[in-house]
């Protein structure tokens, strides 16, 4: 008798969509249960993220002269660069959604693509400002160094070296937890990518490309408020 | 009997039997709610015990009864808000011309320095009847001060620096205890608070060491070099300090600050943070050259040099010099 | 009260449907999945409790005579993360949530059921890192794990320990999230929100502050690994950084937590008081939002554990305030609990007796905590056994009684067996005797000032009555503990087979067999009664409708 109490399960004997899960009654139920919980999870996504933003949100208050001196010493035009990259793969992959709603598969496996192709982009260019940092002597630890930087808009001032570590601290902590949530971001739509290709979503069915497009919208959001919040303090034209 | 058992300690401070007041009502109170809730558990579940024939009956709730206990506990939870945010400012506001005592904490013992100069491990003597104020940092980690007979404590951070004040009441030798979590020896962390009747306590002082804690930071002020820069006029490239202790500051950043322990302390250990308005980001840190009990005299020393009258309103601040009623006042150097 | 009925041929059931270590490990049913949780929160029971007895033995005597002060402090230390984390975060959730939210829903499974076991393999790795992390060596923070203690001079496994707190925390994230969408989504045709059970509100909120208060304790781990790996300077002061900061962040999820460790137990409490009351519980509506209402309040208190920290005047008034408020639903419920005993029809069975002992205990309990709200009062109990003994209380006398309660109620649906009514009394009695004589003392010593995390207290050797008795009454609670842990397997083989519904008990979960099959159901239920129906239950047959559903 078949049975689907184990991972390893078959099916069902009735008749009923071939991805319909049997603990749900209809497709619809599973549908809204996925994306219902997708939501939840980007819930706990946004506390987590929100814990390090506070943090950073109190020491820039205390310390903004010194937060916007390492601020500066961040190449703005390479983080700017990667937030158009960002909201240009959020656009495939609300193309990427589409498609499958309406059946077009070849512009599916497309844009999938190339959301993915964007996304190794993005970490191509955060790979070369973390290499940057090194060089500079700006990653935390025993090597950091930031003697006699100047503060922005104020002369004769110079950076407390001990405050920007903090900041220093925290852009690796926030960019490099964003960077992996990217990385989680590349390995589902590796899968969504191979799914695509063997045909498996419908317009009846493609809550995993709605989800997993949730998930990548989410990461965008966050670098869209860490872009500003790290790379943008007192900048000046 | 009941000092064989006692369920609060020795009371020995003004503050003990406020606390002692609020905890008895609160007893009274939790008691009758506790009984109250108790009595109609038992008294229910004995008259209405399963009996056969007999049905329950279903009661949807009654919004009447749920609105009185509501509310009723409500306006109660307030009092005791009240009264217990009344205690707390009490405590958390030391009288304007508290005697100053200085505490390092470290592992694992308590440092107190008094402003006479008196230095003392794990003990802190104190005469009765006098306002005292603990001015405390730590040099590690996160410590308590914690006096049960006077139901005082206060955490001491490193970094800044906490206060915590008393009157002591009774004569006697009081536990000190540590009560946050400080590593291997944090239950060894333990002393005596020694309360003294005044007479005997200016004994204890004049058997000590002479020098006022203000006269070792003026000696440290000059060893160090500060008053080249922070001379006593407007010549300085730092700013004169003559006068600055508790008035408010004007910071380059446009921010206003009241010049208190843990301002002058940040001047010291992290200069460019909060720099005055006009003056050249040129002090250099003295953190890591410093330790904190000269920290400490130095901050003594700041305090001995503005007005010996607090300013108005400013509660935390202190004179320089402890006040002896019947006294005449000295200056800084000479012991009382 | 229960009705045992021997059965002839043995129906299948989920137990017996597939046997092999195999059909348990990749199960994806919701109720094997909570018997694997209950067997391994049961180990992790144990490894915290035999910490609590030995802090307790070492307390017998003013000095520091059985252990060392270092063995002591990590004692103490893993006794917290072992019992909050591993033991009170997932006990009541995962084992009877996951085994009845489905049930008393109506529907065949969880949202996720692949998810869930991935929960509890998460809760497995987790475990065992932090068994690896004991073995070798433990952790003496305090399961606070305070900055800068812990970020610059301890010497112990502190990032082994948060990694495993951080995979266990996402268990607890999973666990939530499954929870949320279930209780949204799977509700049985004709289950209204209104006609849920209380201990589904009860679950729900619960989730809802798993779901947002455990990424922020994640990421107070990851900040604190991060600092001690790399001397970041985040929380050390000498670096620019403040440790108050990481107060804030430990606590802005640890108090949440707590409320995860009692809201599900009081779910419980109110499903146990409607059965052996025979009545609807006074006040539903009222109760389904005192639930809501502490999970959103209890995220606005968290500074009540840092009065003495430093914080400012003002703060600490705004935080005690709050800290009154979210007392009131809990009083709230205590009253309507009590209400629903009024003209009830009162057994006294098992189950019953753990519900009226956290009756009194969780009162005594939640009443202290009015005392620590008080901010005069606080600033002299703060860091005293009295905030040990308050959260002793409802997160044993609480928590721990609900559980046991809501264990023997509804074992004879989950295993199919009667436990053994006489012992189960013996044993809640025990539970109730000794917990009060090893809490109750403390409460004392606390305002007398002992200060809590001392392994030594010879400089004050008028503490050591008060100690004595709090060990005494220590080794009578284990007693009260082992008990159950014996009947229990003992009934697994020996005791009598129960009937569906034994307590004649309202909700879906009774309308199904002891144990249930596998997909829970023969035939989806459809719900047209109200909640807590007893008055129907318990008319004679004659005059009732047949029932929907099994």
């Amino acid at each position: 008798m078949a049975d689907s109490s184990t991972i390893m399960g078959l099916h069902q004997e009735e008749e009923h969509h071939p991805e319909l899960l049997h603990h749900f009654a209809e497709p619809e139920q599973q549908r809204d249960a996925a994306s219902l919980g997708m939501w939840v999870f980007l819930a706990t996504e946004v506390m987590f993220f929100g814990g390090m933003f506070c943090a950073y949100l109190i020491y820039r208050h205390w310390y903004f002269g010194d937060f916007a001196a390492a601020s500066k010493s961040i190449d703005a035009k390479l983080g700017g660069t990667n937030t158009a990259v960002l909201i240009c793969s959020s656009l495939t992959v609300v193309l990427a959604v589409w498609a499958a709603q309406t059946a077009r598969k070849a512009l599916l496996v497309a844009m999938l693509a190339i959301t993915m192709i964007l996304g190794m982009v993005f970490l191509g260019i955060k790979a070369k400002e973390y290499a940057d940092k090194f060089e500079e002597h700006h990653v935390p630890g025993a090597t950091f160094s930031f003697d006699h930087v100047p503060i922005p808009g104020h002369p004769g001032a110079y950076a407390n070296p001990r405050h920007a570590q903090i900041f220093f601290s925290l852009y690796f902590i926030m960019t490099g937890l964003h960077a992996l949530h990217m990385i989680i971001g590349l390995g589902i739509f590796a899968w969504l990518l191979a799914m695509a290709w063997k045909g498996r979503f419908t317009p009846e069915y493609n809550t995993p490309v709605e989800v997993g497009g949730l998930y990548w919208h989410f990461v965008d959001i966050v670098w869209i408020y860490l872009f500003p919040l790290l790379y943008l303090i007192d900048r000046h034209p | 009997m009941l000092n064989n058992f006692p369920l609060w300690p020795e009371q020995a401070s003004t503050l003990a039997h406020h606390v002692d007041a609020l905890y008895i009502f609160l007893l009274v109170v939790t008691g009758m709610m506790a009984l109250l809730v108790c009595a109609c558990v038992i008294y229910f579940a004995a008259r209405y015990r399963s009996q056969p024939g007999v049905r329950a009956e279903q009661i949807e709730g009654s919004d009447a009864l749920e609105l009185t206990w509501t509310v009723i506990p409500f306006f109660v939870f307030m009092a005791i808000f009240l009264w217990g945010a009344a205690v707390y400012f009490k405590e958390r506001t030391p009288p304007a011309d508290a005697t100053e005592v200085y505490v390092v904490a470290k592992q694992w013992m308590w440092k107190v320095e008094h402003a006479e100069g008196q230095r003392e491990i794990n003990e802190l003597h104190v005469p009765v009847g006098r306002d005292v104020k603990l001015i405390m940092t730590s040099q590690d980690v996160i410590h308590s001060f914690f006096i049960p007979a006077f139901r005082i404590k206060q955490d001491v951070l490193p970094g800044r620096y906490t206060v915590e004040w008393f009157r002591a009441t009774k004569p006697g030798v009081y536990h000190l205890f540590c009560a946050e979590y400080c590593g291997t020896q944090h239950s060894g962390m333990v002393g005596s608070i020694v309360v003294m009747q005044p007479a005997d306590y200016e004994a204890w002082v004049n058997g000590g060491p002479t020098r006022p804690l203000s006269a070792s930071g003026e000696k440290l002020f000059a060893e160090l070099g500060c008053g080249s820069c922070h001379r006593a006029d407007t010549q300085g490239r730092g700013p004169n300090l003559q006068g600055v202790y508790g008035k408010p500051v004007q910071l380059e950043d446009g921010r206003t600050v009241t010049a208190d322990e843990n301002y002058v302390r940040e001047c010291i250990l992290d200069p460019g943070s909060k720099r005055v308005k006009g003056f050249q980001p040129i002090m250099p840190t003295f953190q890591g050259l410093v330790s904190e009990e000269q920290v400490n005299a130095l901050v003594a020393y700041i305090k001995a040099i503005s007005d010996n009258r607090p300013a108005d309103g400013a509660k935390t601040t202190a004179s320089a010099v402890p006040q002896v009623p019947g006294k005449t006042q000295h200056n800084g150097s000479q012991v009382q | 009260m229960e009705i045992a009925i021997p059965q002839t041929a043995e129906r299948e059931n989920y137990l017996n449907k597939e046997y092999g270590i195999w059909s348990w490990l990749l199960t994806t049913d919701h109720k094997r999945i909570a018997l694997l949780y209950l067997v391994s929160i049961t180990f992790f029971f144990f490894i915290g409790g035999f910490f609590a007895l030995l802090i307790r033995l070492e307390l017998l005597t003013p000095a520091g005579d059985l252990v060392q002060a270092d063995t002591y402090n990590k004692l103490f230390t893993m006794h917290g993360m072992v019992m909050v984390f591993f033991f009170l975060i997932p006990s009541i959730p995962a084992t009877l949530g996951n085994f009845l939210v489905p049930m008393m829903i109506g529907a065949k499974d969880l949202a996720f059921p692949r998810i869930n076991l991935l929960s509890w393999y998460l809760y497995i790795i987790g475990g065992a890192l932090m068994l690896h992390c004991i073995l070798t060596g433990g952790v003496d923070t305090g399961w606070t794990f305070y900055a800068p203690f812990s970020t610059n001079f301890s010497n112990t496994k502190i990032v082994e320990a948060g990694i495993a707190i951080f995979i266990a925390g996402f268990s607890s994230i999973l666990t939530g999230l499954n929870f949320v969408v279930t209780i949204h989504r799977m509700r049985a045709p004709g289950m209204t929100w209104s006609r849920l059970p209380l201990f589904i509100w009860a679950h729900y909120a619960t989730s809802i502050i798993q779901l947002l208060g455990t990424p922020v304790i994640a990421i107070t781990i990851v900040l604190v690994a991060a600092e001690r790996a790399l001397h970041l300077g985040i929380f050390d002061p000498k670096l620019g950084g403040d440790p108050v900061l990481f107060q804030h962040l430990f606590w802005f999820y640890s108090h949440p937590a707590v409320y995860i460790m009692i809201l599900p137990s009081m779910g419980v409490i109110t499903e146990i008081i409607a059965c052996f009351s025979r009545k609807r519980i006074f006040g539903y509506q009222f109760v389904a939002f005192s639930s809501i209402a502490i999970a959103v309040f209890g995220f606005l208190v968290w500074a009540h554990h840092m009065f003495v920290a430093g914080i400012s005047v003002y703060s600490a008034l705004v935080f005690s305030f709050l800290s009154y408020a979210v007392a009131l639903p809990s009083a709230i419920k205590v009253f309507n609990w009590t209400a629903t005993l009024y003209k009830g029809s009162i057994h006294y069975d098992a189950p019953m007796l753990y519900a009226f002992g956290f009756l009194g205990l969780f009162t005594i309990g939640g009443l202290t905590g009015l005392f620590l709200a008080a901010l005069g009062i606080d600033v002299h109990v703060t860091d005293t056994y009295f905030v040990v003994a308050h959260f002793h209380y409802i997160m044993v006398g609480g928590a721990v009684m609900g559980y046991l309660g809501g264990m023997h109620f509804w074992w004879p649906k989950i295993s199919g067996r009667l436990y053994p009514e006489g012992w189960a009394r013996l044993a809640a009695l025990i539970v109730f005797i000794g917990f009060n004589l090893t809490f109750f003392p403390q409460f004392v010593l606390g305002y007398m000032g002992m200060p809590r995390r001392y392994y030594d207290y010879s400089h004050m050797p008028e503490f050591q009555v008060l100690n004595v008795l709090s060990t005494a009454g220590s080794t009578v609670l284990g007693v009260g503990y082992l008990l159950p842990m014996i009947y229990f397997l003992w009934s697994m083989r020996y005791g009598k087979p129960a009937s569906d519904n034994p307590w004649n008990a309202a909700g879906l979960e009774w309308k199904t067999a002891s144990p249930p099959p596998t997909f829970n159901f023969d035939q989806e239920p459809v719900v047209t009664w109200e909640a807590y129906n007893y008055e129907e239950l318990d008319t004679p047959p004659k005059a009732q409708e047949v029932p929907v559903g099994r």
